[in-house]
């Protein structure tokens, strides 16, 4: 499990899974769950693109996921969001299909863009990865107070001068920079899981927000580790382990939430600060 | 006429079933669509379509017809979003991400399981782009009898449905089961995504179910007049792109034709677009919306608040808790 | 008229500079005037009420002062300056909060927001923004969940929070969008009681919208009055007067006073338009 040509896998891993924390505590903040798995949908075609011209496939995957971002960000702003990013979603598939479909390797192409092959990370691909894990991480920190803002108040956040959309396109090009280092390790379709599992876990344990990024990041490591084993052992795709176990962090957050929710009323209850009776709050 | 409709369009039976199976996952997935953008719920119908990926990359595991995958799985997607939530506008988001996830990676196996077992060749191509000029004609009965019932899932709930997506706390004060209505229009869902899944392929199929809905949506604010344009549209794009694919065995000099699903979501794509251009709004009098009035200005705001904050339940007033 | 002159009514405390002053402003959004050549100043701790039905144009006047909107017609001086895009001088505490209780984050990391939340970069921890927290959090009563999760709070706890938030960048104007729309009538008389020290203490002037000026009547210094797009600005009794909002409704108001309150209602002349009235008995159009 540990062997030399296993040694990537676990070093790419561990680089992508700090990312999917660290963005990922955002993503769940901004309840931008369906941009964060759309972007990495739409680079799929800058992946197939570049298998297609032979250029860089971190070039191709860059590219389409900035331009998936930049389209959300703007065309959102007039139409309805959620509409925009789905239809921006399948424009990447459908122009992705258009390029695999003249390529000689179709079938195992597209499944380990979907899905992810860790074990196929070469050594020269470790760098950029690293990279780009670093930009994001700082990216993201940088960002931090407004972005903070902007996810919680935003008309606060717009009444101090940071803009709405501005931040919307900050933050979703960021998004798209660290999907665009992870797709070809994890897979577009499951990067998604590692950025929205964790976070959702992490937000349910702590009240503190830099704590829970940091708890975010420890999750994902855990997660996307056990998922490696795993897939070794079963020799079964690790997307299927990611997918499961990022429902599981969810769920395992979902339980502690309702728990504490319920020590909370207690305590308050004890205090004597008894909740709002809802018929005085219609004055 | 003879460079628009290359020799044999007419005569080939895969186009005819590919115009009929289009046509019909067209009609069915436009009118269920207007409804999903409507309630805002554009990712719940999109999570479904990789719901019914795991289905039907199953279906070609244990060798049954890949439609009964989608649809099955689609509906026990539809209700596990249900159970955990979907419905509430809070953390409906991360809800819906969930169990998308949770079936990619299911997808994902099957997808893994169905190639190595070599049972069958081409499966994630298959399942994930649709093939619709190599659909067996057989599948049309079953095709026909799974948009007559998801049809007419929505006509039955329309009036409630209709209320519940524009004012959930109106519809529940008058009496409407909005649960159990929500659930109802999940099930329609969960059949349109499997109907166009076999049609344009199951990542594809949000194209069919939102482009058209959408793009009516941009056109009218009448939601009879939304649910025939986006049919038109719905129905337009598919048959065009059946036509272009077909053409394009002729265009393309190295026998590659490009395929129909890429060009049908092309189609829908410049379809929005389009439908967005001044000429047109001027055209079909729908101004974008403008802040009218404080009311109003709140009320949008208030939307794009609640579509990712919480709503609380003490002191809110019912605008705000609009499922949006 | 009222709206012309009351931007140059005398004062009664001699000392105040101009916070805000808002000059013959004019908002039309498709196609609709929302703000009608609207005029009024606010001086330095002062408390102005801003009043008026929903769509009289409120938060579209505090959108206007904030910078958001873009005004047709006319400007908006702070201190007598044009306004810059980013300025800590407004604090502004919005209408509606939504916090999500699963939102991993103490009231005091709000408030903490408060002191930089625009600027880049992680906040160091130090001593002295905790203590400026800590201050603030307690000049709005706020101690007690000052670690609470901030989506578990109770509206008018979540509005103390964000008052603090609003106040620990030292603005010298506040404005408030119908704070009191929310809350149960202790809370808000809480609130007001709150505002009203910090504007009497910290000479921080308030300007604080809302559809029912009773609950003001005792803090307000000034009242400007919104109908129809239009404004009058004044003191209470200079403004809430018969004649004034007859001429600012277009229609004839009566005002009536009882036990110290307000109510204002259409006057007998005022027809109305709906057929199903049923015996032209005089349908009150609202009650302040």
């Amino acid at each position: 499990m540990f062997s030399s040509f296993m040694t990537n896998a676990w070093i790419v891993a561990t680089i992508v899974a700090p990312v999917a924390g660290v963005v990922g505590f955002f993503v769940v903040l901004r309840g931008a769950a369906f941009p964060a798995h759309a972007i990495p949908n739409s680079a799929f075609a800058g992946a197939a693109a570049a298998n297609v011209f032979g250029f860089s496939a971190l070039l191709g995957l860059g590219a389409f996921a900035a331009a998936a971002a930049f389209g959300i960000a703007t065309l959102g702003r007039r139409g309805r969001n959620d509409a925009v990013t789905a239809l921006i979603l399948v424009l990447g598939l459908a122009i992705g299909a258009v390029f695999l479909s003249s390529s000689s390797e179709y079938e195992p192409q597209l499944y380990s863009l979907l899905f992810g092959e860790v074990l196929g990370v070469s050594t020269t691909e470790l760098w950029p990865v690293a990279g780009l894990a670093l930009g994001c991480i700082v990216a993201t920190l940088f960002l931090y107070r407004p972005l903070l803002l902007a996810s919680t108040v935003p008309d606060v956040a717009e009444a101090r001068g940071v803009s709405r959309y501005g931040m919307e396109l900050a933050f979703l090009l960021v998004l798209a920079a660290a999907t665009a280092m992870t797709v070809p390790v994890v897979g577009a379709l499951l990067i998604f899981s590692l950025m929205i599992g964790p976070p959702a876990a992490a937000r349910a344990l702590t009240d503190r927000p830099p704590l829970a990024i940091v708890l975010s990041v420890c999750i994902a490591l855990v997660t996307v580790w056990v998922a490696i084993a795993s897939s070794y052992q079963t020799n079964w795709p690790i997307g299927f382990f990611v997918g499961a176990f990022g429902a599981f962090d969810y769920g395992v957050g979902r339980v502690w939430a309702a728990g504490r929710r319920s020590r909370t009323v207690r305590k308050r209850g004890r205090e004597g600060d008894a909740p709002i009776d809802p018929s005085m709050v219609m004055a | 006429m003879h460079w628009v409709f290359e020799p044999g369009f007419f005569s080939s039976e895969p186009v005819h079933v590919a115009l009929v199976i289009g046509g019909i996952a067209a009609v069915v997935s436009a009118v269920v669509g207007v409804f999903t953008v409507l309630r805002g719920q554009s990712f719940a119908g999109h999570a479904l379509t990789d719901v019914s990926t795991a289905g039907g990359s199953g279906a070609l595991l244990v060798g049954i017809s890949p439609l009964l995958g989608f649809v099955g799985f689609g509906l026990l997607g539809a209700g596990a979003m249900d159970a955990i939530g979907v419905q509430r506008v809070r953390g409906r988001d991360l809800a819906t991400g969930i169990v998308l996830g949770a079936a990619t990676g299911l997808a994902a196996l099957f997808l893994f399981l169905d190639t190595t077992s070599g049972a069958t060749t081409g499966a994630t191509q298959q399942i994930l782009f649709g093939s619709i000029f190599t659909l067996d004609p057989s599948e049309i009965p079953i095709v026909v009898v799974f948009s007559i019932v998801a049809v007419g899932m929505i006509a039955a709930l329309y009036r409630p449905l209709l209320l519940a997506s524009t004012d959930t706390d109106l519809a529940a004060a008058r009496g409407v089961p909005v649960r159990l209505v929500a659930l109802g229009f999940m099930a329609a869902l969960a059949v349109a995504v499997g109907l166009s899944a076999l049609a344009i392929g199951a990542i594809l199929s949000t194209a069919l179910l939102i482009g058209p809905a959408a793009t009516a949506l941009r056109l009218t604010n009448r939601i009879g007049a939304a649910l025939v344009a986006a049919v038109v549209i719905g129905v337009g794009v598919t048959w065009l792109g059946v036509l272009l694919s077909y053409d394009s065995y002729y265009w393309v000099s190295d026998q590659n034709a490009v395929p129909v699903s890429s060009l049908i979501v092309g189609l829908v794509f410049v379809a929005y677009l389009l439908s967005g251009l001044p000429a047109i709004r001027r055209l079909t009098g729908r101004r974008t919306v403008m802040v009218v009035t404080e009311a109003e200005e709140a009320r949008l705001r208030g939307q794009r608040v609640s579509s990712r904050a919480a709503v609380r339940s003490d002191g809110d007033s019912p605008r705000s808790r609009r499922v949006l | 008229m009222p709206r012309t002159s009351a931007a140059r009514t005398p004062r009664d405390h001699a000392d105040t500079a101009e916070v805000l002053e808002v000059d013959h402003v004019s908002v039309s959004l498709g196609g609709r005037q929302i703000l009608d050549n609207v005029s009024f100043t606010v001086g330095a701790g002062e408390f102005t009420g801003l009043i008026g039905s929903n769509g009289a144009g409120k938060t579209t006047l505090l959108r206007v002062i904030l910078g958001l909107q873009h005004p047709g017609a006319g400007r908006v001086l702070l201190s007598g300056r044009a306004r810059r895009r980013r300025t800590a001088s407004v604090g502004y505490v919005p209408q509606k909060v939504l916090l999500d209780p699963d939102t991993p984050m103490r009231a005091r990391d709000l408030v903490g927001l408060g002191l930089d939340g625009q600027r880049f970069g992680m906040p160091l921890p130090s001593a002295t923004r905790r203590a400026k927290v800590d201050e603030m959090l307690k000049a709005v009563d706020a101690e007690r969940f000052a670690d609470a999760r901030i989506g578990n709070l109770s509206g008018g706890e979540q509005q103390r929070v964000l008052i603090a938030h609003a106040l620990i960048a030292r603005p010298r104007l506040l404005l408030l969008d119908e704070p009191l729309a929310n809350l149960d009538l202790r809370s808000g008389q809480e609130i007001i009681a709150l505002l009203h020290g910090i504007a009497v203490e910290h000479r921080i002037a308030i300007l604080l919208s809302a559809h029912e000026m009773n609950a003001l009547l005792p803090v307000m210094n000034r009242v400007v009055y919104l109908a129809g797009g239009r404004a009058a600005a004044g003191t209470t009794d200079e403004v809430v007067r018969s004649d004034v909002l007859t001429g600012l409704y277009g229609h004839h108001v009566d005002v009536l006073r009882v036990h110290g309150r307000v109510i204002v209602v259409a006057g007998p002349q005022f027809e109305s338009d709906d057929a199903s009235e049923p015996d032209g008995h005089d349908p009150i159009i609202h009650v302040s």
